[in-house]
């Protein structure tokens, strides 16, 4: 009996996956043969979806970009068998998007059925919760420290560190809280990581619960991503059943338990105390910092707070060692980062790799140029929040370090890419005008700044272009980046002044332009 | 689709309010059977979260995701974040304006009541697959115009089709 492979993700699904599966067993039975259908997870090769996979003596052949109306076709080539077809991509392994990659934390997406306990645990899982359990919450914490694994979210502060103060504090209940609040356009790795393989994230709170003594954990997953919640919950209600989760834990006496809730469509929850609250049952308002969550977070209680690719890159630190994470990467930047290749480009999808690619590499290498087929203009990296590139730091190795010595951010590591056609001044006003749709209104440079900056941009498309205006904006910006709470109106200048410095042509400027007030 | 049966707002709350559990989870509860979170229910929903009805209100409106109104039989939703916006997202959702009539984020029709909603979103997690939106609940990624008018059609017919069936 033959296996195939039709993911289930939710690129997968939006690409009509169910639509093609159902085909699949319905041509099958017509034809009187066997095959054995399996509801893989995205190998993130987004550009092939739905991409069909067959189990041959070769390995798994994939089939790209499936229809309905291409089933019938795929039978008559003999498909079962991996033969040629127009839609043939070859055995996915061999694939030289996906060959080259550095697969630590995605290592097992699209291989494995997301909901299958028993392949996850084929497939390494649980490893890294097994050492975890049998070491003291100390040495989990120095672990973590050592391998230097610092917050995919954005804010780059070592998960270590974060434990470790979790840890120490003093309290009668402590919370892992994993932020799922994946708002920045570009973004997709932590809905990956859910849909694609939800054990894992289980698997890395889990380690986190024991190793800073909290028992309950939340999963605040963004109101987009209805499938991630599905997935999860059906994944959470599997591992209990199999005594990953509850009172004793792989049967270690250790408690954790864990709880799903949906957010309600505010991307200002991404930032950590804002989601607090909204989990609190308050709207999603910015708290000033201190203090920090790791001793005041949820309810009062010392949190540990993360996001979901920093938890779910735990267990494969937890199973391998802190050496063999920390080998990857360069500088303060250790282990790989997901690079999700998005926007106007040929081959999207998920790259991950250890930090110090280009940009350059990414785009072409992998992504291979735009998918209009026109040049490159510009990139931004790092979510709505982060700097446009032009073309003269495409160059910079992706570090936390290097990027911020150019004013640019890593961020959650999404990368849109945009063509010759694009706007710069237009980008830059829709920078300003998402800050004024989605701030919280505690800051006044945020909640006001924003609507002003989208006022003085458009005096300036419209054709006043004096120093005044640009003065203006400049000040604007240098108020928002010193007097916000947050990332929010604390970053939004970022892509607005990365925009007016390398493209001031877009703005109807000529001659240098003045420097930027980051 | 949801269809609207009228469900007395106490005896919603008093059924999905369960103490312990966020409020977030209650109202998309709500949300999902009534199809909007109606007025009715802050009331209750306060007493029972020991909440002024204020606060209620207040979480309600703060949170795009919640309606206070029942929404068009076929509700659009269109990314039109940055990625989105780097594949023609701008020059589709005036393509969507043109086809349907509707303004985008308006709950104004020229023709009263709206058979369709078009509302604006940002990030629906398909940046690979870029332009994407949902037709009421469900996803679709690289849309095209063509590929929009079609879907379109089609939600129209079953619209069309449920409401027949629910005359005879």
């Amino acid at each position: 009996m033959t296996r195939i492979f039709v993911p289930c993700d939710s690129s997968a699904l939006a690409l009509g996956a169910d639509e093609v599966a159902q085909a699949l067993v319905a041509q099958a039975a017509q034809r009187g043969v066997e095959i054995e259908l399996v509801r893989n997870g995205s190998r993130g090769l987004l550009w092939l979806e739905p991409l069909v996979e067959v189990e041959t003596a070769a390995g798994r052949v994939g089939y790209g970009n499936v229809e309905v109306e291409h089933v019938a076709a795929l039978f008559d080539a003999d498909f079962l068998h991996g033969s040629q077809h127009a839609l043939c991509v070859g055995v996915v392994d061999e694939i030289a998007f996906l060959k080259k990659q550095q697969r630590l934390t995605f290592a097992r997406i699209g291989i494995t059925d997301p909901l299958s306990t028993e392949d996850y645990v084929a497939h390494g899982g649980l490893e890294g919760l097994r050492n975890a359990l049998a070491m003291r919450g100390a040495d989990a914490c120095q672990l973590l420290i050592d391998s230097g694994l610092r917050g995919r979210g954005g804010a780059a502060f070592p998960a270590g560190i974060k434990w470790k103060t979790v840890l120490g504090a003093v309290a009668d209940q402590k919370y892992v809280v994993c932020n799922a609040d994946e708002g920045d356009s570009g973004t997709f790795s932590d809905r990956l990581a859910m849909e694609s393989d939800p054990f894992m994230l289980i698997e890395g709170m889990t380690i986190a619960g024991i190793s800073s003594d909290a028992t309950e954990g939340w999963i605040y997953v963004r109101s987009e991503y209805p499938h991630a919640v599905k997935t999860l919950n059906r994944a959470i209600e599997k591992a209990r059943a199999a005594g990953w989760l509850g009172a004793d834990v792989l049967g270690s006496g250790k408690t954790f338990e864990l709880h799903v809730v949906m957010g309600g469509g505010a991307y200002v929850c991404g930032e950590e105390t804002a989601l607090l609250e909204s989990l609190e049952g308050k709207r999603g308002i910015v708290r000033a910092k201190p203090p920090i969550p790791a001793l005041s977070g949820l309810h009062g209680k010392p949190t540990v707070i993360n996001n979901v690719v920093t938890l779910a890159s735990v267990p494969i630190i937890f199973a391998r060692g802190a050496d063999f994470y920390k080998n990857f990467g360069q500088g303060r930047s250790r282990g790989t980062l997901p690079i999700q290749l998005a926007g106007n480009i040929r081959y999207g999808g998920l790259v991950e790799l250890a930090f110090g690619v280009t940009m350059r590499e990414l785009m072409f290498d992998y992504g291979g140029g735009t998918a209009s087929g026109r040049p490159v203009r510009t990139v931004q990296v790092g979510g709505p929040l982060g700097t446009y590139l032009p073309e003269s730091q495409w160059d910079i190795p992706l570090d936390y370090e290097a990027y911020a010595a150019v004013g640019a951010v890593v961020g959650h590591g999404g990368i849109v890419v945009h063509d010759d056609t694009a706007n710069l001044a237009q980008l830059a006003q829709y920078a300003m005008k998402f800050c004024a749709l989605e701030s919280c209104g505690k800051c006044t440079p945020c909640r006001i700044g924003s609507t002003r900056g989208v006022e003085v941009i458009q005096r300036i498309r419209n054709g006043d272009t004096s120093v005044k205006q640009v003065t203006l904006l400049r000040d604007l910006c240098d108020t928002m980046l010193n007097g916000s709470l947050c990332a929010m109106g604390g970053m939004t200048p970022y892509p607005v002044l990365s925009a007016l410095n390398h493209f001031p042509e877009d703005f109807g400027l000529t001659g240098a332009p003045q420097t930027a007030a980051a | 689709m949801h269809t609207r049966i009228a469900i007395a707002p106490e005896e919603l709350v008093a059924r999905l309010a369960r103490p312990g559990e966020p409020l977030l989870t209650i109202l998309h509860a709500i949300q999902e059977e009534a199809g909007h979170i109606p007025e009715g229910t802050i009331a209750p929903l306060a007493r029972a979260m020991n909440l002024s009805r204020a606060e209620v209100y207040g979480f309600i409106t703060y949170y795009h995701h919640f309606r206070t109104a029942a929404p068009a039989p076929i509700a659009v939703q269109l990314c039109r974040a940055e990625a989105c916006q780097s594949m023609g997202a701008e020059a589709l959702a005036e393509h969507m304006e043109q086809r349907t009539g509707c303004r985008f984020d308006s709950h104004h029709h020229e023709d009263g009541p709206a058979a369709v909603s078009l509302q604006s979103t940002y990030c629906l997690g398909q940046c690979a697959l870029s332009p994407s939106m949902m037709i009421n609940d469900r996803l679709y990624a690289k849309v095209t115009p063509k590929k929009f008018d079609a879907l379109l059609q089609a939600s129209q017919q079953a619209c069309t089709e449920a409401a027949a069936k629910e005359n005879i």
